[in-house]
């Protein structure tokens, strides 16, 4: 390495103030930075300074992402496969390396286009206003393509990554700046802008949309949704089976045979690329709440918010939405990796300890109260955590004032 | 003796080179200085031009806006030059020194008769006073002002602090009177704060407190806020214990004392030991032989809060430590030594680095290197981890980025001092210079609002 080293040397005057390449030192910055910790030094206050950076901060948050990737991609790979032969239930676990494979070929398209939109768009900002890469992208670039139904057109994702990166982040000025979570930006705005490629029950499985409209007579009877859009449609199915008096169990027993508790919970449902699998999260949330990095604050109320909403939802019952257990809710959709992933986003989450705890309780509430109470919008996960990130502040102010107030009595009272 | 009061909210920062309990006695140089930029804030005005004698205890130069606060020399000897920097800022007084460390006398026969008015006095004339810090704002304590509390700390929880126990054992008679003083002068609200079991315990006429734990456990600043916090409209006035001792052995002996016992310390250092050594020595005499290798920062003070010292610099007014550790001042290979390497070299109070599944007893070589850039502040709950104070370090921060005053006096800039933030400074992943920051908030809160 120290020919690398070398070589650094050697390049820095042309980058720097009055070199050749000044205009491109954020670039080179960037590069020279991620391989070798810069040689700054202390010059105010402490003289030494932890270990820990942003960068590795943030890398340990990509590596977290890696188990919910792989099984996306696998996940991808099956369903894709499912299409093909027109059928739903063809064993799970066969034919994996073939199904990795081809799930690969459909998920690094995303991957690439999002980290190669974004950070084409950070840099420019960078050399913009003089300085290198912040980090804050290597994560929201994993994310984006994470929240992705598989067959998203690549040119959705790449203007949905530069809205987000633009309108979400630079214009509040860069990583840290930013009001509400980027990637979940990106989710909102293919939702709303292009509300017939990131919903229904055509856009979760790859290839399918292309495949019905050739061949339909091959996939008689073969749904494509997910498992809320098809507790969605069980709901509306109901005018038509009129007559039964158990409409809503009926309506569940399908479900539940459709998407058992247990596949739900592995991820072996249709759905985003990266959010299927509870599981994979779940390991992902464990490596983020060891490490220090994600809350547990947030990510514990917001599972217990999410269930307690789902124990109050089904004491109404009355419909095959209200009367799904609680539980269940927790392990579809969404849930989990919005739980882990998008609400405990430092930057855009509640700060103070107090803050994190009603911020991650009413972020999983109100995912699950959107999502039964408003079957438009079965996906609430995403529109509750941006509802939360807006609403972060607010939470903040009366945990900060009520430590101002205290500060105020002692004045009093001394 | 109340309770012990245990922090839990802290860092001990296990560093290499604590001092050994041997003492050597370090010659005064033969250039002392003394920096009025030791003193935050403070406008000098000139008493002595160059060329004039001095004896130790003479007055230098006072404070500008306060008169009455006066500095004086370390030593005996000729002012040798006025050094000046920027719009004619003074930044040095050098004294070149005769050897012969003759004193002034100050008049102390009736010292067990003094009113608080003679002592108060005394500690102005005799440059006792300047030790004497005040909070909120953290300088030099208002004469004018009373007091709500007078605050000494027993014990230094800093990286490689020395021990007062060590230092002060064999000093117990004048650091009681020092301290029969400070009870008059402040009208019996001297507290004193001591790791439990201490021996200064023994120390009669003052409220005992009993702190424990984590560093900032020994910061006069953690001990108030868990004593008797500062609001807006209170004074409160602290000052170094080993100073208490020697404004006590100035009321029994009549001279000003300015041999302190110091302690070197560091990884960097061949020896690290106790060290006697006059106030405003020259580094490089302190340092004399004792430093391994060269590429190295020398520190009047700990780690955290010191000052960057080079050899032809001075020991610092407040700093009853020297430090030297490596600088960091080289590139470090991401998958080594860098960001993304196995990190056993690195001391963090992350759980992104292994040291916290290191034995306690494990300590760590640090170098002066930052560890990556600075950002805008992302995460959160890191700062907080280590405060222990009822205050809200980010917010606080931002406040005092922002200039926003009224933020600033609601979240509690009244109580803090820039070395309060230290330890959150240091855990910073965005590595934001916290106390610079809380400094300027300060400097804004006195221009404005005192």
């Amino acid at each position: 390495m120290k020919f690398l080293e070398k070589y650094l040397h050697k390049m820095e005057p042309h980058f720097i103030k009055g070199g050749k390449y000044e205009k491109w030192n954020p670039l080179f910055e960037t590069l020279a930075t991620f391989a070798f910790t810069p040689k700054l030094v202390t010059t105010k206050g402490t003289h030494i300074r932890d270990g820990v950076d942003l960068k590795r901060t943030m890398f340990t948050v990509v590596i977290a992402l890696i188990p919910c990737l792989l099984f996306g991609i696998y996940n991808t790979g099956h369903w894709e496969y499912a299409v093909a032969e027109g059928n739903r239930d063809i064993p799970y676990f066969a034919e994996m390396g073939a199904k990795f494979l081809t799930g690969l070929t459909i998920v690094l398209p995303v991957v690439v286009v999002s980290y190669g939109v974004g950070l084409t768009i950070e840099f420019i900002f960078g050399m913009l206003r003089g300085h290198a890469l912040h980090e804050g992208f290597l994560v929201s670039g994993m994310l984006i393509p994470l929240t992705m139904p598989a067959d998203v057109p690549l040119w959705m994702v790449a203007i949905a990554t530069a809205f987000a990166v633009i309108i979400g982040k630079e214009i509040f000025g860069g990583t840290g700046m930013n009001v509400v979570n980027i990637a979940l930006t990106a989710r909102a705005f293919l939702f709303f802008a292009y509300p017939t490629s990131m919903s229904g029950d055509k856009v979760w499985m790859s290839g399918l949309s292309e495949k019905m409209s050739t061949n339909t007579a091959d996939l008689d009877g073969f749904s494509g949704a997910t498992a809320l859009g098809d507790l969605a449609s069980f709901m509306s199915d109901k005018a038509t089976v009129a007559g039964e008096t158990v409409q809503s169990s009926m309506a569940l027993q399908n479900f539940s045979s459709e998407y058992g508790v247990w596949e739900s919970f592995i991820g072996m449902i249709p759905g985003s690329i990266g959010e299927t699998s509870t599981l994979a999260c779940l390991i992902g949330g464990l490596l983020l709440v060891l490490t220090g990095v994600g809350s547990l604050r947030i990510i514990l109320s917001f599972f217990a918010g999410g269930f307690i909403m789902g124990l109050l939802l089904n004491m109404i019952g009355g419909n095959a939405y209200l009367d799904l257990a609680a539980h269940h809710h927790l392990v579809i959709g969404g849930f989990a990796f919005g739980a882990v992933f998008m609400a405990t986003d430092p930057v855009t989450a509640s700060q103070t300890a107090f803050g994190k705890i009603i911020y991650g309780f009413l972020g999983g509430f109100l995912a699950i109260m959107i999502r039964v109470l408003n079957p438009a919008y079965p996906e609430g996960v995403f529109l509750a955590i941006l509802f939360m990130n807006i609403m972060a502040p607010i939470i903040d102010h009366y945990i900060i004032q009520a430590n101002i107030n205290r500060r105020l009595k002692r004045l009093k009272t001394a | 003796m109340s309770n012990t009061i245990s922090i839990r909210k802290g860092l001990n920062i296990r560093l290499v080179g604590e001092a050994k309990k041997e003492i050597k006695d370090i010659s005064v140089s033969s250039t002392v200085g003394i920096s009025p930029l030791d003193f935050h804030g403070l406008t000098p005005k000139m008493v002595v031009k160059e060329g004039d004698v001095v004896k130790v205890g003479d007055v230098l130069f006072f404070d500008k806006k306060e008169a009455s606060i006066k500095f004086v020399s370390p030593v005996s000897g000729t002012v040798k030059s006025i050094v000046r920097g920027e719009k004619r800022r003074i930044i040095n007084v050098l004294i070149s020194t005769d050897g012969k460390q003759t004193a002034k006398k100050f008049d102390v026969a009736k010292a067990s008769d003094f009113t608080a008015e003679d002592i108060k006095l005394l500690l102005l004339e005799s440059g006792f006073w300047s030790t004497i810090k005040q909070r909120p704002l953290d300088v030099i304590a208002n004469p004018n002002n009373q007091a709500k509390g007078f605050f000494v700390s027993s014990f230094d929880s800093s990286p490689l602090a020395p021990d007062y126990e060590y230092v002060l054992g064999d000093d117990f008679e004048n650091l009681q009177k020092g301290f029969d003083a400070l009870s008059k002068l402040t009208g019996d609200k001297v507290h004193l704060s001591s790791k439990p079991n201490s021996i200064f315990t023994k120390i009669k006429g003052v409220k005992h407190h009993s702190f424990d734990g984590l560093h900032p456990a020994g910061n006069v600043g953690t001990q108030m806020h868990h004593i008797d916090p500062v609001n807006k409209g209170e004074f409160v006035w602290s000052m170094n214990i080993q100073e208490v001792a020697a404004f006590g052995r100035l009321l029994s002996e009549g001279t000003v004392q300015a041999t302190r016992k110091v302690a070197l310390t560091g990884s960097e250092l061949k020896n690290p030991q106790y060290v006697n050594v006059v106030k405003g020595t020259e580094m490089s005499a302190i340092l004399d032989k004792a430093v391994e290798g060269s590429n190295v920062r020398y520190i009047s003070g700990n780690v955290l809060t010191g000052d960057q010292k080079h050899l032809t610099d001075f020991l610092g007014h407040y700093h009853n430590q020297v430090t030297v550790i490596p600088e960091g001042n080289e590139y470090k290979f991401f998958l080594t030594t860098g960001w993304l390497g196995h990190g056993f070299d690195k001391f963090s109070n992350s759980r992104l680095f292994p040291t916290f599944l290191l034995p306690k007893s494990k300590k760590f070589t640090l170098d002066t290197n930052t560890n990556g850039e600075e950002r805008a502040f992302v995460v959160s709950g890191e700062l907080e981890r280590v405060f222990p104070f009822d205050i809200l370090p980010v917010q606080l921060t931002k406040a005092a980025i922002t200039q926003d005053i009224d933020g600033m006096e609601n979240l509690g800039i009244y109580e803090v001092a820039p070395e309060d933030f230290a330890l959150c400074e240091y855990v910073c992943t965005t590595k934001i210079n916290i106390q610079e920051k809380i400094r300027q908030g300060l400097d804004l809160i006195a221009s404005e609002c005192m």
